[in-house]
């Protein structure tokens, strides 16, 4: 069998940017700004900071393409799965606010 | 031995792996891995469907401690760089380094273990339960604890998964050969690591 021989990313270099991202993360709640905007940029972040432990400290950056293709599979069946429930969502009236539709009369023969 | 024999033994070597030419075991557990996000994904995923379809659900970082948790994040990513710093070593052939990386990661998810356990039961005396709480919806420590919890449990396997490591490697029986075998458990530590990452952010900050 083959041995493990790709070069070694600079691992503290990694730790480094996890540890700001992780400090800017928890700074950004406490920001004046729009719900969603925080919203945005802490999922911005966490998909950063996910990325770099899978491409770094997994070496994925390093493997060959299909791997990689199976380890975002995952990532693309729950982002499915996120729009699949999103109509559940919608359709709860206390969170859309609208008041149900009116139901229209059944045609007159 | 006989042509016969030799015949056999050529066809009975197992074919290098495809993806991973270093070891079968690197591929099965990424196979492992992305099975085991599937489980996370749709555990978040209905996290967010709840949520998002409650009146009153409290927000998290009102109610959950995210000094602690962000200190517990911090662990996590000191005990993965730990991780690495291990394979490093085995590849280098530096055994002391092995045991001395492997024990400092260990202690990382022991320390996270033992927050979480402190987390959980400060959590609970003040009201957090699985079926209600004080600030809204009830759902919102059901899915904190299921969540958590099964976060947790991969922590515990993780740990005991490095414990035979460092165990092997104090008895003389890990070598520099077994260099995949660290690549392995270091794959699961990290996404451990990786996993929380995503946790922290959509369970407690969002």
């Amino acid at each position: 069998m083959a041995n493990t021989a790709h070069k070694q990313p600079n691992y503290i270099g990694v730790f480094w940017w996890l540890l700001a991202l992780t400090i800017a993360e928890v700074g950004v709640i406490f920001m004046p700004m729009a719900r969603v905007l925080i919203a945005i940029l802490l999922v911005g972040m966490a998909l950063t900071k996910a990325s770099l432990v899978a491409m770094y400290f997994m070496h994925l950056k390093f493997e060959r393409t299909t791997l990689g293709l199976i380890a975002v599979t995952p990532l693309l069946l729950c982002v499915l799965l996120v729009f699949a429930l999103l109509p559940d969502h919608s359709a709860t009236p206390h969170q859309t606010g609208a008041a149900p539709a009116p139901t229209a009369p059944p045609p007159s023969r | 031995m006989s042509q016969v024999a030799a015949l056999h033994a050529d066809v009975l070597e197992p074919a290098e792996s495809p993806l991973t030419p270093e070891s079968w075991g690197k591929l099965g557990m990424w196979i492992f891995l992305a099975a085991d996000a599937m489980s996370f994904g749709a555990l978040l995923a209905g996290y967010g469907a709840l949520r998002y379809g409650s009146a009153d659900w409290p927000i998290p970082s009102h109610v959950l401690g995210i000094g602690l948790t962000a200190f517990m994040t911090f662990l996590l990513i000191c005990s993965s760089v730990t991780m690495v710093l291990a394979l490093a070593s085995i590849q280098r052939e530096d055994m002391a380094g092995v045991r001395k990386f492997l024990a400092l990661t260990i202690l990382g998810g022991l320390m996270f273990l033992g927050m979480q356990a402190y987390e959980w039961s400060h959590l609970i005396h003040e009201g957090l339960g699985l079926t209600g709480n004080p600030w809204g919806a009830s759902l919102f420590g059901t899915t904190f604890f299921i969540i958590t919890g099964f976060h947790g449990a991969h922590v515990t396997g993780g740990v005991i998964y490095l414990s035979c490591y460092l165990i092997r490697s104090l008895l003389g029986r890990l070598q520099p050969r077994h260099v995949n075998q660290i690549e392995i458990v270091a794959l699961y530590w990290h996404f451990v690591d990786l996993v929380w990452i995503l946790v922290f952010t959509f369970v407690y900050l969002l």
